[in-house]
């Protein structure tokens, strides 16, 4: 009996780690059947005569609302591309890796994209991973376009790492332009985890410019990861100390607990994020009620009239049955940028990797790029491109620009 | 004011850690083992509860029965497939496999929920206004449920025939065998104990951090545990002293002294109690006879 008894143990520990190894290998081969080119005009004019791009995100774990949206954004771009006859004649690959938002894992999912004949990189999505990422990209020449990877750390020093998003000192900045402009009596708390480049990047500036604008920051809470689940007593902090913003530098996890308990306690401030907030309203099981009139920065907002903001979203909600948020525009943008770069310098996919990345350095230095998320951008030497933020509103579960609220 | 509302979420917090310190000190006094799967019972739990009333639309009461429940038996089952066989086995063994069982349910949960975090509608939500304090009804449940389980199980230990076998076999094994208690009994009814009171905790738990994912229950099941060793392992009222004042440690050290070290200071406290009275706070010191 005991020997059956451990048999069967043995067995089962033997089988969670299959399926462990399962839930691993599923995701390559569940791609290039959703990668593969879609729709049937304009086949590859020969086997291996396609560019292709590679992204790595977070498609599961905390951050996978931001992966996901990136990776759903950029298939739109690629079938778009691919329908009206590719880059230069050539189809588009696309092939997305999960990464889980960890700086370990993401350096492996490139290398498998790059064993795979990856030629040019969009991602990672998230800053750690990205900052992770940039530092290999930059010593194997192949050109990095980051939807959303926003800390200044990722691009710096390295010539070839470029930035689809806004930086954090550049987030920092417009928050608190943006909250003199508008509320300069506000009494200001900040709650910001402090073992996260993203959010203490944007922290730092964003007290520093208060200081500048002669705000009036009352209360300063910080968190760190593992402590992630209770912050009765930073919001008691906030509230004791009056505080009518709220500025939350962090991502959309946490910051749903943060609404819920504050909530709870009865306090009702003005909750004040930025781009990490995005996603919160696709996240599972969420109540609306708790984010209404929560103001984002945002450079996206799905309420835009412009014609292709309007067809992204109607294609989005078609395919995936969700508002997009900034970062499925991003990943969007992100292909569309590379497809102008590409088609600008008559580049083929028979290039290697090194030859494409110049080319496309150059490019990206010189050119000027309309996309969903801000027209008329234009990228520098150092990787950032330059882009205005602005303000919306999270009304009855959508965002309305702040003007119209 | 501010100091009396960072007390009540301290005291609040800290009667959810109790709750959870309750199944790990029940099952120490009784089978003397570390249950070390304990926390990943209570992110069972909260899945239970969630799920029945978003995925099979049942009034959060009935989601919190059926996890109490399914938490019941998964306790039981897992008592019986993983430690039964090795009660006569080493303790470093059945700690290692305590450990297996954690990562068992984990990477389970994993497989079967996922690992996207999903927001846990709490079952009482609003708050209470007393003159300028506010506290928030989830913490009076909490804290009314903790005074509860602490009376009925009191209660339970010393007047039911099952407490007192219960006692006898924490005391003796053997000897509560010689006079006719069934000590594998005892253990499994210990195991379901802890676990229905895991589904409960589990269900405040969430209902505090609004939050769910596989690895829910480690960090607070570490807490609870701290809480239990310091109260002093296999006391009950230990389980409680300990809980409570650790929650209001966490809740003052973050409030005033910074909320990263936090944790740190938590378990200095411990290492220092443990240092002036090695069994914790209520435990009583037993020599080893030679």
């Amino acid at each position: 009996m005991k020997k059956f008894v451990s048999l069967a143990m043995v067995l089962a520990l033997c089988l969670c780690l299959f399926a462990g190894c399962g839930q691993e290998s599923s995701e390559p081969t569940e791609n290039p059947e959703a990668t593969a080119p879609a729709g049937g005009t304009g086949e590859p004019a020969a086997e291996g005569a396609a560019f292709y791009f590679g992204a790595v995100g977070p498609l599961t774990g905390e951050n996978a609302i931001y992966g996901n949206a990136v990776k759903n954004g950029a298939q739109i771009a690629v079938d778009e591309i691919n329908e009206a006859g590719g880059i230069n004649g050539y189809q588009l690959k696309f092939r997305f890796e999960d990464d889980v938002s960890d700086g370990e894992t993401s350096v492996n999912a490139y290398n498998t994209l790059m064993d795979d004949g990856m030629q040019v990189l969009v991602g990672p999505v998230t800053t750690g991973p990205a900052l992770s990422v940039s530092t290999l990209v930059n010593e194997d020449r192949t050109f990095m376009l980051t939807p959303s990877a926003s800390s200044l750390d990722v691009v710096d020093g390295k010539d070839n790492v470029f930035q689809l998003c806004f930086t954090d000192p550049n987030q920092g900045m417009g928050s608190a332009t943006y909250i003199a402009a508008n509320m300069p009596e506000a009494k200001i708390a900040v709650i910001y985890r402090n073992d996260d480049t993203y959010s203490t990047g944007i922290y730092e500036t964003f007290v520093a410019e208060c200081e500048n604008q002669n705000l009036d920051v009352v209360y300063e809470g910080a968190f760190t990861g593992e402590g992630a689940s209770d912050f009765s007593v930073q919001l008691t902090g906030a509230q004791s100390a009056g505080a009518d913003v709220v500025f939350l530098p962090i991502y959309y996890q946490p910051a749903s607990i943060i609404f819920a308990q504050a909530d709870a306690m009865g306090y009702e401030p003005t909750f004040f994020g930025v781009d990490g907030m995005d996603g919160i309203l696709t996240m599972p099981n969420f109540d609306m009620s708790l984010a209404e009139g929560v103001m984002v920065l945002t450079p996206f907002s799905a309420d835009a009239t412009d014609e292709r903001t309007v067809s992204f979203v109607t294609k989005y909600n078609d395919q995936f049955g969700e508002t997009p948020n900034q970062f499925a525009a991003d990943g969007y943008d992100c292909i569309y940028a590379l497809k102008q770069a590409l088609e600008a310098s008559d580049a083929n996919p028979e290039m290697t990797n090194e030859e494409l990345c110049d080319a496309l350095v150059a490019q990206f230095t010189s050119m000027s790029f309309d996309g969903l998320t801000g027209s008329g951008l234009t990228w520098g030497a150092d990787g950032t491109v330059s882009k205005l933020p602005m303000a919306v509103v999270i009304h009855d579960g959508a965002y309305v620009s702040a003007e119209n609220a | 004011m501010e100091f009396l509302s960072y007390m009540i979420s301290g005291i609040s917090l800290g009667s959810v850690y109790a709750i959870i310190a309750l199944g790990y000190t029940m099952v120490y006094g009784i089978a003397k083992m570390l249950n070390f799967a304990h926390g990943d019972v209570i992110m069972v739990g909260g899945y239970v509860s969630l799920l029945s009333v978003t995925a099979l639309g049942l009034p959060w009461w009935a989601g919190v029965l059926l996890a109490m429940l399914v938490c019941t038996v998964l306790g039981v089952v897992i008592e019986g497939l993983a430690y039964r066989p090795l009660r006569a086995a080493p303790s470093l063994a059945v700690l290692i496999t305590a450990i297996g069982v954690s990562y068992f349910l984990q990477n389970a949960a994993l497989l079967l929920w996922g690992s996207t975090p999903m927001s846990y509608t709490p079952i009482v939500s609003g708050s209470l206004s007393l003159g300028g304090l506010r506290i928030s009804y989830i913490s009076l449940v909490t804290i009314a449920m903790c005074v509860v389980i602490m009376a009925g199980l009191t209660l339970f230990t010393g007047k039911t025939r099952m407490g007192k076998a219960m006692r006898a076999c924490s005391e003796d094994k053997g000897a509560a065998q010689l006079m006719g208690i069934n000590v594998n009994r005892t253990i499994s009814l210990t195991f379901a104990i802890g676990s229905a009171l895991a589904a409960i905790a589990g269900v405040l738990l969430c209902s505090f951090n609004t939050s769910l994912m596989p690895t829910t229950g480690s960090m607070p099941g570490i807490k609870a545990f701290t809480a239990a060793v310091f109260g002093g392992i296999g006391s009950i009222p230990g389980a409680l002293l300990g809980g409570i004042l650790l929650g209001i440690i966490e809740s003052l050290a973050k409030a005033y002294i910074s909320t990263q070290l936090a944790n740190s200071i938590m378990f200095a406290v411990l290492i220092i109690t443990l240092l002036v009275r090695p069994a914790g706070l209520l435990g009583k010191y037993v020599p080893e006879k030679v």
